[in-house]
Formats: structure tokens, sequence, C-alpha cells
């Protein structure tokens, strides 16, 4: 087990990569580097998901921690250790991989020895170990048969098998190993999966595009975009405080609202093609905002906004767009001039007729300057 | 409803049978046909029973081809095999090297059967071939014109450098399908490369191994062009290969019973072993009893 430490790691699968990495306003155009300028702690025993759309970095990151992939820049440390030329082999990483990889012509049991043969690990320990990891995974009544009759859950169960018989691991890796698998298979391995990092407190790196996976199983999310780690958080401060736009809109479903606005006397004015809707702010939020030069975008997540029949003290005239019935909860699109705004009501919610009054709670209001959270003072610590 | 009271459909699957009668029905009665008549000519014909199927079975000649072929196919399959998956391991896996490596494979497969048989005779020549002069000029005579020994080399080289290629170019095309992860895995596992082709490459290649097994072993049985090019089946009898036999009854004896009975005998051999393979690859290394 080892804290893994990331030093300004980046990563190009060009030959002759760009001599320097484009700053975040261009980034988007530039498509040369797969990993930016990563600096990023992954702390022992933390369970850690990696969540991001495909093409994200997601997989070269893992691969650069399990040493399959050399970083064109950067140090990776483990536990202070300059682990960056080493070969998987000497990281002693685990990896699971979307799909199961199995040795063919081996038993189970033959498959979890694997690594522990390889390292020249005694015969009696070798069966001690692969005997434990069986009775983990619920393998063991399988340890004689052969690998390749086994079902799919079965056989992604030996790939992580073959990771967790070696005690002495630093991290385990996940590389979205839940795609093949059936629905109801992936909750009762999710679950094992959660039971194995409490039992013996692994590190554990599982890279997914679902947020709700990522949501379910892990400490810490890390949401990663163009090569980015844009925020490292729990899911709750990713969902009430996201850092950056990207998370805001990539995490919740649908995400949040963003909307171009300016700043003026303590509120976000928001074009609503007549004379402007004002959107009261937080005072000191407020105040930073008013400061910043970039663009400024409001945001606001669909479960916080609220309805009002009757226009009231800081509510907004809305025209209803239209509603959606989802079976748990009403999704109702609403139009604030050329903006369109998601709106989740309860299921019992009256469904609002053509005009309505949206009402922005101040301390669920949010401001971007430039893609980027402007901190309220209220909000530090969270 | 009676699925029997529309008897079209017999129309839909009408060309499938007249192709197949044609193609295989058809010609392999012919062969039965003759196999159990004695012919003289036109309209003038006796039914003989098993009488040439005595006959053949008690031929020592034939016996001869049938061991010399049976050696053959052993020895094709012996190199042809392995050196087809250590080329196919050894080719590039990306970059321009990948098509020239594929195109030079593929030259041999391109050129006629009896020109191959040519090249070789003027490759082989003690006088001015090339490899012939070669090692002649190196003090070892070689002649496979007059030394049986020499023939045998030079007709199974022939074979070898021949058909190679197809074994080689279907393992590259089933290494090329092993998904990225597995070698992931076993980097990861610390594997060495020796356990990486024993318990990655070898298990994944199993299906196009088979096949090109059996290809190769009927293909090889079969030879006939080559061989009859390049040393017509001597010195003496040395390398008469069975189709050379056959051929040398029924057209130059004009034997046509005999000559048809060995034919259908040749068929079960080659039906019967392509099976026995076929069992053999399919339960290796599964544990699986059939």
């Amino acid at each position: 087990m080892a804290r893994i430490v990331f030093d300004a790691i980046a990563h190009s699968y060009l030959k002759t990569p760009p001599s320097e990495v484009s700053a975040p306003e261009v980034s988007a155009a530039d498509g040369d580097w797969a990993l930016r300028d990563i600096d990023q702690t992954w702390e022992d025993g933390g369970a850690y998901a990696l969540l991001g759309p495909s093409g994200c970095g997601k997989t070269t990151l893992l691969n650069v921690i399990s040493g399959l992939i050399a970083p064109t820049r950067g140090r990776i440390l483990f536990d202070d250790r300059d682990v960056t030329g080493l070969t998987p082999r000497a990281r002693n990483i685990a990896q699971v991989f979307q799909f199961p990889v199995i040795y063919d012509t081996m038993t189970v049991e033959e498959n979890l020895a694997f690594p522990l043969r390889n390292r020249g690990l005694g015969r009696a320990e070798t069966r001690t170990r692969v005997a434990e990891v069986a009775e983990t995974l619920d393998l063991t009544v399988d340890l004689k048969r052969r690998a390749r009759g086994l079902s799919v859950d079965a056989k992604q169960k030996i790939s992580l098998g073959r990771g967790l018989v070696r005690d002495d691991v630093a991290a385990i890796l996940f590389d979205e190993p839940l795609t093949v698998i059936d629905p109801h298979l992936k909750w009762l391995l999710r679950r094992k999966l959660k039971e194995i990092h409490e039992r013996f407190h692994l590190t554990l790196i599982y890279v997914t595009h679902d947020q709700n996976e990522a949501l379910t199983f892990a400490d810490r999310v890390a949401v990663m975009n163009e090569g980015r780690i844009l925020q490292v958080g729990s899911p709750r401060a990713l969902f009430e405080a996201p850092r950056h736009t990207f998370v805001g809109y990539f995490i919740g479903s649908p995400g949040m609202n963003l909307i171009p606005c300016r700043i003026a006397d303590g509120a976000a004015v928001v074009d609503d093609g007549i004379d402007g809707a004002r959107i009261a702010l937080d005072p000191a939020l407020a105040a930073r905002a008013a400061a910043a030069t970039a663009p400024i975008e409001l945001g606001i997540r669909p479960e916080f906004l609220r309805l009002a029949d009757a226009p009231g003290e800081g509510a907004v005239a809305v025209a209803i767009a239209g509603v959606e019935d989802l079976g748990t909860y009403k999704l109702v699109t609403a139009r604030l001039g050329p903006h369109r705004l998601k709106i989740k009501l309860g299921e019992d919610a009256p469904t609002p007729a053509e005009r309505a009054h949206l009402i922005f709670p101040r301390e669920r209001t949010i401001v971007y300057a430039g893609g980027r959270l402007v901190e309220g003072e209220a909000r530090e610590g969270s | 409803m009676n699925k029997w009271d529309d008897n079209r459909a017999w129309l839909l699957v009408l060309p499938v049978f007249v192709i197949v009668a044609f193609s295989a029905i058809i010609p392999l009665m012919t062969v039965v046909n003759y196999s159990v008549q004695d012919i003289f000519g036109p309209g003038q014909r006796v039914f003989v029973g098993t009488e040439w199927y005595q006959e053949v079975l008690f031929d020592r000649r034939l016996r001869e081809a049938l061991w010399r072929q049976f050696l053959f196919s052993g020895l094709a399959l012996l190199f042809e095999m392995p050196l087809g998956v250590l080329i196919a391991l050894a080719m590039p896996k990306r970059g321009p090297g990948v098509s020239v490596t594929l195109v030079l494979l593929a030259l041999p497969l391109l050129i006629p059967w009896n020109v191959i048989g040519t090249i070789w005779i003027i490759f082989t020549r003690p006088d001015i071939g090339l490899l012939g002069a070669t090692v002649n000029g190196l003090g070892i005579l070689f002649d496979h014109t007059s030394s049986p020994l020499d023939a045998w080399i030079t007709v199974v080289a022939m074979e070898v450098w021949h058909w190679t290629p197809l074994v080689a170019l279907l393992a590259y095309a089933g290494l090329r399908a092993i998904p990225e992860a597995y070698f992931q895995a076993a980097r990861i596992d610390g594997a060495s490369a020796w356990d990486v082709f024993r318990f990655i490459q070898l298990p994944k290649l199993r299906g196009v191994l088979t096949i090109s097994l059996l290809l190769r072993f009927m293909d090889s049985f079969l030879i006939y062009a080559e061989p009859f090019v390049l040393t017509g089946g001597g010195p003496g009898n040395a390398t008469t290969f069975l189709s050379i036999y056959l051929v040398k009854l029924a057209v130059g004896q004009f034997d046509l019973g005999p000559a048809a009975a060995f034919s259908i005998i040749y068929f079960l051999i080659i039906l019967l072993f392509s099976w026995l393979f076929y069992q053999a690859l399919q339960n290796v290394g599964t544990g699986d009893k059939r």
C-alpha cells in the first residue's frame, strides 16, 4: 500500500509532442496532450473514482500509475520513492481491465496463483493466499475448474483476485471493470468491491464514465476533462459546489443550469428579452464576481430551483416550455428570454401552467467567472 | 396449417442441390462407378465388385507411396507449423514494416504451382543454380536427380518455402486479434515472455492453428504439381507420392478401375485424418472430455 503522488505529469502519444502544454484557455482545440501537467496526491487507503467523458485521459492516467505508459514529462512517486522509470511488475500494482483477462488454459486456482508464482513465493504460502482470496470473492467452489468455462462476472472476479492475492500491492486500479457485466450482477460486484476496500484498506482507483457508479463507489471523486483533473472531492462537494462549469454540467442528471449574466448592484442580471431579470446574490459573492474580468455565468442545480404561481420577492417570470414525467420526479423546462433552464420537481408537485415564477434560493446560487467557481466567503470550508 | 401444403419451397433449395450435385456428388459417384467395373471401351463394361479394391490394397508400390506420403506430410507439418508461428511472432506490429512483410510473405502463395517446381529445378541445379552451385562449391555433393536423400530434402524444402507463409499469415491474424489488455495484465502479473507465449498467445491461436493444420495436412497429402515438375517422382520411385502414382495408374497405364478404387481410399484417408486432427485440437488443453 502506498501514497501515490503525481508531480507535474504530462503525457502525449505523439512521438514529438509540442514543447509546451498549452494554457487552459486554448486547451479545447489542442488534442496533442492526453494529460496536461497533473499534480495530484492519491492518499493511502483511499477509494477514488476517476470520472470523465470518453477520451478525457482517464485510461492514460491509470496506465501512467501502473507503469504501462511512461509519462512524457513529470515524476510519479509511491511513498516518496520515485517510480517513474520502473516496470509494472516492480511497481507492484494490480489492474482490472474492462474485459475480464484470464489465462484460458489454467484453472481458477492457477490463475490466482500466477502473480505469486512469478514472484517466487513458496508453495504453501501461495496456497494459503489463494484460498483466502477465493473465499473473499466466493470462488472457492470453482477453484479446480478451468477458468475459461466460467461466466463473465466470475472471470472478472478472477482478474480482481489476481490483484488481491498480493498482500503488498501498492494500489488496485480499475478500468471500467463492470462494463460487460449484467446490471443485476453489477450491483453485487460493486458492493463486493466496497466490502474489500473496507476490509483491506487498499488504495483503489476506479475509472468510469458512469457517474452513478463513481458516486456510489468512491469516497473521493476526481472529475477529468481534456487531460486535466478539474476537481477532486466528495460526491457531495461535487454536487453542491462544483469548482468548474464542466463539473457542474457533467455531474447530476440533468446537469447544472448555467446562464451567462452580468453583475450589477449585488445581483446577477440575466438577459430575459425585455430589460434583464435580476437574481439576487450573496453580497460577498456578488462583490467578488463584480471584480472578475472573465465572462460571468450563473449556476444553479435543477434540484434547487423552485416554482411559484404568483410574483414575489426575487422571483423571475419564465415561460414553461415542457414538462416530462420521469416516474419519480417531474422535469420542467423553462424559458427565460433566450435561455433554457431545467427544474426538477417532486412527483406530487402541481404541474405548472404556461407562465410561472422561478425562485433562485440565494444560498444555492453560485457564480462562475471564465468557467471557474467564484468562491463566496460563506462557502469556504465546505 | 399443414406445412407440407406449399411445395414451392423446394424451388428455393433447388439451386443448392444442383450445385452440390455437379460439384461433388456426381463426380464422386462416377469414380465409385468406375471402381466397381472393368471397362474395356465405350459400352463394354463388366461389374467386378470389390476386385479392384483388393488389388489396390495389396499393391506393394501403392503401400510404399502411402508411407512416403505420410512421411512427407509429417515433415511438412513439423517444419511449417512452428516456423509459421515463429515468423508471425517476429513480424512488426505497426508501421510501414507491416505491409512490406505481408507482401513478401504472400509472394510464394501467388506463384502457380508448376512454376514453383520449375523455380526450384533452376534454384538447385548443381551447375548454375544459386543454391545447388553454392552447396556444391562448398564441397558438399548435392544433386536431387541422382540422390534420393537430396531429392527428399529439395522437395520438403520447396514445400516449406511455399506454404509456411500461409501458416504465418493465419497466425499473424490470430495474434493481432488478441486484445491489448491481455499483454498489459501479463506485464502487471510479472509474466515472462515465455509465459505470455504459453498462457496467452498459444491458447488464443488454437482456432487459427487448427485451421492451418487441417489445410496444410490436406494440401500436402494431395501434393502433385510441384514434385511432379521437380523430380517426376524420382530418382527411381523415391519421391513418388500418392497422387503421382495415381496419375501414372490412371493416365499412364489407363487402369481406370484400380485408379478409381484407389481414389476412393485416398479420399477416405484424408477425411479420416482431418477428422482426427480436428477432434484432437478441439480438446487439447481445454480439459473437457468430449
